[in-house]
């Protein structure tokens, strides 16, 4: 009975082996096919400079595709991108079925934290996801996933970064004022908890209501600058306005327009992030003027992680040479995994909860200020495990 | 008239030479960020003089012939020729865009610059000041290596984290071998023996087999009370006899001495901050590295293994030249 099972198993094996050879004589295809299911592009922004291009994310994947065939071109490899947009609110399940047919088991997401977990599942086991979109801590404690690898750094990563930059600059009394959506209030969590690890006082919090309302009036900029120094009037004393609005309502109102003369940090001001098109440290020039060659635009975070995410998967198949979820997962989270991303130094994954370690730009938008982690903020195993929660508080329990 | 021309070349060959002395070698430092290259006399190990260059110089070689120090100057996307004589610039090499590092074969002839943006190796005849040639290879060639008999060159990639061995005949690559990631800079043994490869990300230096094209060895670094991160190997130079080897490891802030025949490290040397290239005096008796971010160049007694002397010079220095004199 036994031996029977494993001769059913054998010629199974046999049959998918032969429908892939057939697979890939028929297409004479790249032999890698790495797909990339994402949301649609925000429209809007109250900067103009903030509003997404169509292609952002994907270009950046795209990107890391030629870098890898230039690679595989050396190792006979040969990488190309399925590139999905779903809609919002979409069940990702079908895309995921649809990629998988493909023989596609090497996924990039930039999708909202829902959605995101749906994929994985779908996927599971045979898939890997790498989330290049989503800051959800949750998605990387309670909600873990062995299936998922995280790109995109957490809120409290970027939290923890802006923090020890504002706690060296003795900055550390701070108005916090969050938005009153939820991802607002998951960013204002983390810069709380920020505040509290690391030696700051929020000396009050406010919170700013959206109404609803255009971003764009022809002559909203008269209202915008009696409103904010309104709204900041009669704080008590403090260093820095730190503000926490992911959905880009009031925060980039707030320079220059705050009623005490403080600088703001945060969602406006000084923003912490993985990546800023003004960045040219470390080489980092270099893959700026790879983009903006390719296409005809500046670098953004989004792409930035994409971009991560590709060259992950690049290496990961350089070495291993087998681009099953298991085998590359293993890759990456052994010692030999180091991945060189214009940073200054390696990045590596936690193996406890698969986020991708790596430090993060404090940017005006004109220019990096600086480096997080600081200087002194000293760790046993790795400084850039000071950004973000660590293994021994991690809630993450991987299956 | 003659002989007045003769006078001022006198005086000139004397500025240079410094004071009388047996190993009166004189060190040229590029000073990426202060766009200068400084020059020192390394029998007192003093600055002499500072000269200005283009924008951002950083890989910086003399000529086999000793009449000019050539120095890579990345945003004017040129090599600018230094007349030794009178530290005047004199000339130009077209490079193509941005160089960043080169190589002289030999013979003293050709030299190979690696072009980070556009994935190229240009070759370069010295004599004509003419381009004759390129290999296409991997995403950011960065380091250039040449064997001792000419035949093969090594360019290391960056992104592709490879090194790629090309034939100086052919010019087409011949073999590819993967090491860990960004790979910066190239070395063989001066018997063409061994092939060191330093991973500036991956903190690692491979030994490569030149003939086999593998991998024989792997070097890692670990300093007490330093974190993985910050040990970035990046400069690699060898005794001509093969026994020892010395590794710049960046924001370490010190050089590892390795016994290049076991591939051990031995010692490890404090220096200045951010420690970028090395260069021997021709004697072998010392060695000068760079200090990118305290601007300075640590000045280490070979034999002895001890760092001697550190020098004052221009902003972010990256490479060092010796010219023997």
């Amino acid at each position: 009975m036994k031996a029977r099972i494993a001769l059913h198993m054998m010629c199974l094996a046999a049959v998918v082996l032969v429908a892939g050879l057939d697979y890939a004589q028929a297409q004479a295809s790249p032999e890698f096919t790495i797909g990339y299911l994402h949301r649609p592009p925000a429209k809007s922004a109250i900067s103009l400079l903030e509003v997404p291009a169509a292609n952002d994310g994907v270009a950046g994947a795209e990107l890391a595709i030629e870098d890898n065939n230039t690679t595989g071109k050396f190792l006979g490899q040969h990488f190309a991108l399925a590139p999905v947009e779903l809609k919002d609110g979409e069940d990702p399940a079908a895309a995921v079925a649809t990629l998988g047919a493909r023989g596609v088991s090497l996924l990039l997401a930039d999708l909202p934290p829902d959605a995101l977990l749906k994929t994985a599942d779908a996927g599971a086991p045979r898939m890997l996801v790498f989330n290049v979109g989503a800051a959800d801590d949750r998605l990387r404690e309670e909600d873990c996933r062995r299936a998922v690898v995280h790109i995109a750094p957490t809120r409290s990563m970027l939290a923890d970064a802006l923090a020890q930059y504002l706690v060296w600059k003795r900055w550390s009394r701070w108005l916090l004022v969050a938005g009153s959506h939820p991802n607002d209030k998951l960013f204002a969590d983390a810069l709380r908890r920020a505040a509290g690890r690391f030696g700051a006082k929020i000396v009050q919090e406010r919170t700013f209501e959206d109404n609803g309302g255009a971003r764009r009036t022809d002559s909203g900029i008269v209202q915008v600058q009696r409103q904010m120094p309104v709204f900041t009037q009669s704080a008590p004393t403090y260093d820095v306005l730190v503000a926490a609005d992911e959905s880009d309502v009031f925060a980039t109102y707030l320079p220059y327009r705050t009623w005490d003369a403080r600088p703001v940090a945060g969602s406006a001001g000084l923003v912490p992030t993985s990546w800023d098109a003004s960045f040219d440290q470390w080489g980092a020039v270099q893959l700026q003027n790879r983009f903006i060659k390719a296409f005809s635009r500046r670098m953004s975070a989004l792409d930035m992680q994409a971009w991560t995410a590709g060259r992950m998967i690049g290496e990961a198949l350089a070495h291993a040479h087998a681009a099953d979820a298991s085998t590359v997962l293993d890759f990456l989270k052994s010692p030999d995994f180091a991945l060189a991303a214009f940073k200054g130094q390696k990045l590596t994954l936690r193996d406890w909860n698969q986020q991708l370690r790596q430090p993060i730009l404090l940017t005006d938008g004109r220019t990096v200020v600086s480096v997080s982690p600081q200087e002194a903020f000293l760790h046993q195993v790795s400084e850039l495990d000071t950004l973000g929660i660590d293994r021994p508080e991690s809630k993450c329990r991987l299956k | 008239m003659r002989a007045h021309v003769r006078f001022v070349c006198l005086v000139t060959a004397l500025a240079f030479a410094g004071a009388p002395g047996a190993r009166a070698y004189t060190a040229y430092v590029s000073n990426e960020k202060g766009n200068t290259v400084t020059v020192i006399d390394t029998e007192k190990f003093e600055p002499i003089k500072t000269i200005k260059v283009g924008q951002r110089p950083r890989g910086i070689d003399v000529t086999q012939d000793g009449k000019f120090v050539l120095v890579a100057v990345g945003d004017d996307d040129t090599i600018q020729m230094i007349d030794t004589a009178t530290g005047g610039i004199t000339g130009t090499l077209p490079s193509g865009p941005d160089p960043e590092f080169f190589a002289q074969d030999p013979a003293g002839k050709l030299l190979y610059v690696a072009n980070e943006n556009d994935n190229t190796v240009t070759i370069i005849d010295i004599e004509k000041r003419a381009q004759v040639g390129d290999v296409q290879v991997g995403v950011e060639p960065e380091g250039i290596g040449i064997s001792p008999d000419g035949k093969i060159l090594v360019n290391t990639s960056e992104t592709t984290n490879m090194a790629h061995f090309i034939d100086t005949q052919t010019r087409r690559i011949v073999a590819n071998v993967l090491v860990d990631a960004r790979p910066r800079f190239a070395a063989f043994k001066s018997d063409g023996s061994e092939l060191w490869v330093s991973a500036e990300v991956g903190g690692t230096v491979s030994v490569i087999d030149p003939a086999k094209h593998v991998v024989t060895a792997k070097i890692s670094f670990a300093v007490p009370g330093l974190r993985a991160e910050a040990i970035q190997p990046v400069g690699v130079n060898i005794t001509k006899d093969g026994k020892t080897a010395f590794v710049a490891l960046g924001p370490a802030n010190r050089l590892a001495v390795v016994d290049a025949t076991t591939h051990q490290v031995e010692k490890y040397l404090l220096v200045g901050q951010r420690v970028w290239h090395m260069a021997f005096t021709p004697d072998e008796k010392y060695l000068l590295a760079t200090n990118g971010l305290t601007n300075d160049v640590s000045v280490i007694d070979v034999p002895a293994r001890k760092v001697i002397k550190t020098i004052q010079v221009g902003e972010l220095p990256w490479g060092v030249v010796i010219g023997s004199r």
